[in-house]
């Protein structure tokens, strides 16, 4: 295994390990690169996961200290927990789902396909889906996509069979068990899922795509790459031509390491890599590093999310197998006629008792509550998730006040729901609970949104650079060798699940870079 | 379809043992096949028994399940006795908590909170209080206290964890039987 030495002003440095940072660390390291993965949390390899929803977010989340605002109702319930994202290796993909769809051709070209919506700051992605296909061809394929690659599909559990049962009922049409980066046969050194159903408390099969076992090793496998784990960057740095020099990090000890860079690349997820930017303001980049269009930390995108859970007379044991292998897709399409832009996947989600107690209606008591508790082995259940407006309210910003163990202002979040998020949340409600009760619920229950778990769109790209971050491979517009590798970069969220998206611009991302470096450019 | 068996497949004192180590005599009682005797409060070394005792109820009043017995209730609020030993600003929250419920019930009922007779007039006196940092501080606790125990889950036909079980390839995540044809 590699190991660089902090002078050494070659290396890549890329902040977190993630889907965007894992990928891209992988990807440079396989070119002949040398890389330092600094990583804020732990390595917790995969036998180590537990099938047990609290400890396990103990194990795993993101607890570290952040503030909320705004209207949304995260803010009120769970006021120090915006988002639902993970430290440690493998960021996010420790627990993400596995769902990895690409997007409709209209999402990257939403300004010119939505017009101008009172309040959203709609802007086209300076990319294509034509562009983009290749590079979604090779994540499909390095992340084993089920219905890309010959792959079969995953077998439908019993969440599933109720959810497509009641969808072809409503005359729903393209109904199945999704595109997952879940082996649905032995493949790539993985096994084959054995329906465990804990996907989000980290797949202890390894069924499941995550750069922890798949990216991270095989680029360390080269000698190129070096993983630092419990290593919180807290600043980058530059000279007085504005390049980028490297960062400044607190070690395992606590004891603050300067790592100097050839090229710094940001994948901390949407939350930590825009406070990362403005926690390096200095005296040349006042408002922070990449910010002259004053656009980081803007434009934050959580999706418009909801679930309906459903009770039925008969079991249905819906935590039993993969967390989300179904999805309805009919509702993505965009159909203005419905009183919103954009559109919405429906996709199967189950959670255990103990975070049923928790999220199915947060601060809640008494009979009714109760009640629904007791149906839980007879409830069926979905996420809803889909495209919601960029806004330049709704933003990362500096806590004024709090600060994290390193005496670093901690990131404090804002939201309100557009009117657009809201009319979507409305619809999606209604047509969940269309779907159970077509195939007899007897209860259903829509439930709010839990703490995000896709921040989006805080380092935006754009063509121009007064209208975002980042350029069309994510290279600041402002510095040169500086590159955001991580959702933030998403210059709208489009309907579905994110991390095939980040993960495909990796791919695509590394090739620039290793071609810039080759050509002396940065 | 394979059912959930709703009886309890722990070893209820290696539960309460790890889960909630400061519950012996619930322990003594429980594993003697005794209904829970009066004197499990008695060993508490902060809050008064009469105190946890309340609680008990409130707790019970929060989240009533009426298949769940008064053991659940005591491991999932006895864990405030520690937490009220470390934290004085804790016992006296709770303290002072269940003193002024206790209050209300008398103005009302003549009775402690306890021994209001019916569920729906104790709901009224805890929607009284239920934006006081006493209360969301007691049913913010109690959610995850209550719920998140193991032995719990069974009763709500969940199954915990599977992966050492080999997951549910093999035992029925998709033997749902009663579904109209698709």
């Amino acid at each position: 295994m590699a190991r660089f030495d902090l002078n050494d002003g070659g290396v890549v440095v890329i902040v977190g390990s993630g889907a965007g940072g894992g990928t891209l660390g992988n990807e440079l390291a396989q070119k002949g690169v040398k890389v330092v993965i600094l990583e804020a949390g732990s390595r917790i390899e995969m036998q180590d996961f537990v099938n047990d929803e609290w400890e396990s977010f103990t194990q795993l989340a993101w607890s570290d200290m952040r503030t909320t605002s705004g209207s949304w109702r995260v803010a009120k319930d769970f006021p120090n927990l915006p988002a639902w994202i993970v430290k440690a290796v493998g960021g996010s993909t420790t627990h993400w789902a596995g769902a990895s769809l690409r997007f409709d051709e209209h999402e990257f070209r939403v300004k010119s396909t939505y017009g101008d919506i009172a309040g959203a700051n709609l802007l086209d992605w300076p990319i294509t889906l034509a562009e983009m296909e290749p590079w979604y061809a090779k994540a499909e394929d390095k992340m084993g996509v089920t219905r890309t690659n010959g792959i079969a599909g995953l077998p439908g559990n019993n969440n599933f069979k109720v959810m497509e049962a009641g969808a072809k009922k409503l005359g729903y049409k393209s109904v199945h068990t999704g595109n997952m980066a879940i082996n649905s046969e032995p493949r790539d050194g993985r096994g084959a899922c054995q329906q465990i159903g804990f996907c989000f408390q980290g797949c202890k099969s390894g069924a499941k795509w995550s750069t922890l076992y798949t990216e991270i090793p095989r680029g360390e496998a080269t000698g190129n790459l070096e993983v630092r784990p419990n290593s919180m960057v807290i600043k980058i740095e530059h000279d007085a031509s504005g390049k980028v020099t490297g960062v400044v990090y607190a070690d395992e000890s606590g004891a603050m390491q300067r790592q100097k860079a050839r090229v710094v690349a940001v994948a901390g997820n949407s939350i930590e890599s825009p406070r990362l930017l403005l926690n390096s303001a200095s005296n040349m980049f006042p408002n922070g590093l990449a910010n002259s269009s004053g656009q980081v930390g803007r434009n934050y995108m959580r999706h418009m999310t909801g679930s309906v859970y459903a009770a039925f007379e008969k079991s249905v044991h819906m935590y039993r197998g993969t967390t989300m292998a179904g999805i309805i897709k009919d509702e993505s399409k965009n159909d203005p006629k419905r009183g919103f832009v954009g559109g919405y996947e429906m996709e199967t989600l189950s959670i255990g008792v103990p975070f049923m107690a928790a999220f199915l209606n947060p601060g809640a008591w008494g009979r009714s509550f109760t009640s629904a508790m007791e149906s839980y082995p007879r409830m069926a259940g979905m996420w809803l998730v889909g495209e919601d407006m960029p806004q330049e309210s709704n933003r990362i910003t500096l806590d004024a006040k709090a600060k994290d163990k390193f005496g670093m202002p901690v990131a404090s979040v804002h939201f309100d729901d557009h009117p657009n998020d809201v009319a979507m949340r409305n619809h999606a409600y209604k047509q969940g609970a269309a779907v159970y009760e077509a195939v007899g619920a007897t209860v259903t229950y829509p439930t709010p949104p839990y703490p995000s778990t896709h921040n989006l769109g805080t380092n935006r790209m754009s063509e121009k650079p007064k209208d975002g971050v980042v350029n069309k491979f994510g290279q600041t517009h402002d510095v040169k060798n500086l590159f955001i590798s991580d959702g933030s970069q998403f210059t709208s969220g489009a309907a579905c699940n994110p991390t095939l998206t980040i993960v495909s611009l990796a791919i695509r991302q590394a090739d620039h870079i290793a071609g810039a470096m080759q050509r002396k450019e940065i | 379809m394979r059912e959930v068996d709703r009886r309890s497949k722990y070893d209820r004192r290696v539960f309460l043992k790890g889960a909630a180590t400061a519950v012996p005599a619930v322990a003594i009682a429980t594993s003697a096949g005794l209904s829970v005797s009066d004197a499990w409060a008695d060993d508490a070394t902060t809050l008064a028994p009469a105190t946890l005792k309340t609680l008990v109820k409130v707790a019970r009043d929060i989240y009533p399940h009426d298949f769940l017995g008064d053991s659940y209730y005591i491991a999932a609020i006895k864990l405030w006795d520690g937490k009220a030993a470390k934290d004085p600003a804790v016992k006296s929250l709770i303290s002072d908590g269940v003193t002024q419920l206790d209050k209300a019930a008398n103005e009302r009922h003549k009775v402690p909170y306890a021994q209001v007779p019916w569920e729906t007039e104790r709901v009224v006196l805890l929607q009284q209080i239920e934006q006081t940092p006493f209360f969301q501080k007691v049913r913010g606790d109690l959610v995850v206290s209550l719920y998140n125990q193991k032995e719990v889950w069974p009763k709500f036909g969940y199954e915990g964890s599977s992966a050492e079980h080999g997951g549910y390839i093999k035992r029925g995540f998709a033997d749902i039987d009663w579904l109209p044809k698709a």
